[in-house]
């Protein structure tokens, strides 16, 4: 049974608005300091008096965001979300246009950033409001008829 | 970003423009705090007064902002309403990373808008824009008004005012994103006096680490000290407040305008009672994984039937302190809901609530009668102050307005100087003894964090020796003043010492400032002493209200003669190190 690794945000009521997460990812997984390009960002959901939300990707399946990539730059991820490819990438900007939860950063050159599922930033989170969740992938119907006729 | 110098935002209100300049002084005054005293030197003007508008109003970050945990605050510089010199005061929340992603070391405000305006600051956009409908709404109903006009939540720091800070309370206080203040001083007066209701920063750059694997690996170290000690238990658990019980057992917490230093009632405004029974949950700063900021609520019921509204009121130690155990308060939600109304004001909470302990017991004793109050102001009477506290913030009347310029002023003009109890400024919550009392009445900042004096008056129960007490006071306000250059959180002192600290340095490239923070925290506490001291401070002509005077704690009465002694030496010391 093939796994795959996922990063989900099943306690944000938890969160405290740190931005740990966020900054471990654009310094650990991008070699950058900024709020915004990281696989994980942190915005108060209308001030800080009602908490706050997580951008991050959802491990869409079909993902839509690599269903517009014109350049195969964003491809499917085994367990969902995408593997992104920079360079392929043409920097149009499609796929931060086609996610529904807006996760893809976009920098001033439109180079996307979106997270890679590799849950660098899982530890940093104080509250635990953070899991790197493990999905059983389904096997594809091609690999089975091959297993099978071995 | 990491560089050799300075980039500074200098904003002109009247002109609408500004002006991005770059500065030589990383290797001498370091950032934060040496940094705002170099502006001020450079944009401040000693002879006018704090509200001229030529008048720079300053915001300052330090070379280790956002690149490593709890480096996480601002510094606040500028020539103060409350005293007219030249002050401090410090916030965190996102306003550090802000200015941070928003590429700049540093922000100065000159001049006066033609109405009341906004400014609004990334890495890529400038615009003061005209908010005059805004002028005179509460903090609550702006910031609700600004998050809406303004992008990029939760990237962004908003400083705003109410209306203590337009009516130029001296001690109004900048709000910085809801929870955080640059409370002391009046820094909200010197917005109001520019027409400035609000500073929005967006933190939008982006920018590259250093190469190599020494960055990446200090990092983790400093982080991982930081979330293992038992500083995360200390601020995150039951936060400052734990100090309620700490103090009231050493009978040395000021109850009731300091006529009392302890009383067994004050269990019901404890750290624990608050826990228990207020606490909705912590937030932090931004880059600060403790997590020290606690947040409860106030619950209202405005009409019937059970017709409720609620608000959430960050809490401290010293919130509580001035709210509470000062107005003798003793039921923990009638204290968050006046600390609620001084958050809506946009007043100091430290000074508001000393103030009115002051004019409860002026009241009292027939100084002042409720001609003057307008309400009649009784300890343990929560909506009384609600109403008094609004009555400041608006200047309703001659005493409120001359209230809101400071405690001392008002006694000076209606009598009750001798149980004033003000330091400086309003005190702070610590009646720990002679060493805090000079702390804080001859301290830069004149606030209980300018050295730790309250620590000192603990640990040395017996001791009575002056040289000793001001050697220590003034090393540890040079040791204080490199981290607020830096900019770290105060409460990250225990871990970011001398030599972590030149670590952190050496790996971001400040190697010059690496291998000589010690002269350059003397030079940047010197600095900050001659501004002080040109723009009108005089240490030794400090006057102690007789209430301090009268004050006994754990370790018996206050030794007067310790006291004066103390006071002598320290303001001699202070006068040689603000030697041109």
């Amino acid at each position: 049974m093939k796994t795959a690794k996922v990063l989900t945000a099943p306690r944000m009521e938890r969160c405290i608005g740190c931005h740990s997460c966020s900054l471990a990812c654009a310094r650990l997984v991008h070699k950058r300091l900024s709020w915004d390009t990281a696989g994980i960002r942190i915005i108060s959901s209308g001030g800080l008096s009602t908490g706050f939300e997580a951008k991050s990707c959802l491990a869409c399946n079909p993902a839509p965001c690599a269903l517009a990539c014109p350049t195969g730059a964003f491809s499917q991820r085994q367990g969902g979300g995408v593997i992104f490819k920079r360079k392929l990438c043409i920097q149009c900007g499609d796929c931060a246009e086609a996610c529904p939860v807006d996760a893809i950063y976009l920098d001033a050159s439109s180079e996307p950033f979106v997270c890679i599922h590799c849950g660098q930033c899982v530890p940093y989170c104080p509250h635990d409001c953070l899991e790197l969740a493990e999905v059983v992938l389904e096997p594809s119907p091609d690999k089975e008829a091959e297993e099978e006729a071995s | 970003m990491i560089r050799d110098h300075f980039r500074i935002l200098t904003v002109d209100l009247a002109a609408g423009k500004g002006k991005v300049v770059i500065l030589d002084g990383r290797d001498t005054e370091a950032g934060g705090s040496g940094l705002a005293a170099l502006l001020f030197d450079k944009y401040g003007h000693l002879n006018k007064p704090w509200d001229d508008p030529e008048q720079p109003l300053i915001f300052t970050i330090g070379p280790l902002t956002g690149y490593f945990p709890l480096m996480s605050k601002t510094v606040c510089g500028f020539k103060s309403p409350y005293h007219d010199q030249y002050g401090e005061s410090h916030a965190g929340g996102r306003s550090a990373l802000s200015l941070r992603f928003a590429d700049l070391d540093g922000l100065v405000i000159t001049g006066k808008a033609d109405s009341p305006s906004y400014v609004s600051i990334g890495s890529h956009h400038l615009e003061v824009k005209d908010v005059h409908y805004m002028w005179g709404i509460d903090l609550q109903r702006s910031g609700k008004m600004l998050r809406k006009m303004i992008g990029g939540a939760g990237h962004r720091s908003i400083f705003r005012i109410g209306p203590a800070g337009e009516n130029l309370s001296a001690y109004a206080s900048i709000t910085v994103d809801t929870y955080r203040h640059f409370g002391r001083l009046g820094g909200g007066a010197v917005m109001g006096s520019k027409n400035l209701k609000a500073i929005a920063i967006q933190g939008d750059g982006v920018f590259q680490l250093p190469e190599g694997k020494d960055y990446a690996e200090l990092f983790e170290e400093v982080h991982k000290q930081l979330t293992t000690t038992d500083m995360m238990d200390k601020y995150h658990n039951l936060g400052t407040p734990v100090n309620l019980a700490v103090l009231n057992e050493l009978k040395a917490l000021p109850i009731k305008n300091l006529q009392q230093t302890t009383d067994p009632k004050i269990k019901t405004i404890s750290g624990e009672t608050f826990a228990d029974h207020t606490l909705l949950r912590n937030t932090a700063c931004a880059g600060c994984p403790v997590g020290c900021i606690h947040i409860g609520f106030v619950r209202e019921k405005f009409m019937e039937p059970n017709r409720y509204n609620y608000r959430q009121v960050s809490y401290d130690h010293e919130p509580i302190f001035a709210t509470g155990s000062m107005l003798g308060m003793t039921d923990a939600f009638k204290v968050l809901g006046i600390m609620d109304i001084v958050e809506n004001m946009g007043l100091d909470v430290m000074s508001a609530g000393v103030a009115l302990a002051w004019a409860t017991e002026a009241l009292e004793k027939g100084i002042i009668s409720e001609e003057e109050t307008l309400v009649p102001l009784k300890f343990n009477d929560a909506e009384g102050y609600k109403e008094a506290i609004e009555h400041l913030a608006f200047g309703s009347n001659d005493f409120y307005r001359l209230l809101a310029q400071g405690t001392m002023k008002a006694a000076a003009h209606y009598g009750g100087e001798d149980f004033a109890c003000v330091l400086g400024q309003e005190m702070a919550g610590y009646a720990t003894g002679e060493v805090f009392f000079t702390s804080q009445a001859l301290g830069f900042r004149h606030s209980h964090l300018d050295s730790g004096g309250y620590s000192y008056d603990q640990k040395h129960t017996t001791e009575r020796k002056v040289k000793e007490a001001v050697d220590f006071l003034v090393k540890d306000e040079e040791g204080r003043v490199l981290l607020t250059s830096m900019v770290a959180c105060l409460f990250a002192r225990e871990v970011y010492k001398e030599e972590l600290l030149a670590d952190c340095l050496n790996s971001l490239g400040y190697t010059t400032l690496a291998n000589n923070m010690q002269q350059v925290a003397q030079h940047i506490q010197k600095l900050r002493w001659r501004l002080r001291l040109a723009s009108g401070f005089d240490p030794a002509a400090v006057k102690i209200p007789k209430r301090f005077n009268e004050v006994t704690n754990w370790k018996g009465p206050i030794d007067q003669a310790f006291f004066q002694e103390l006071r002598e030496e320290y303001a001699k010391h202070i006068i040689e190190l603000g030697k041109e």
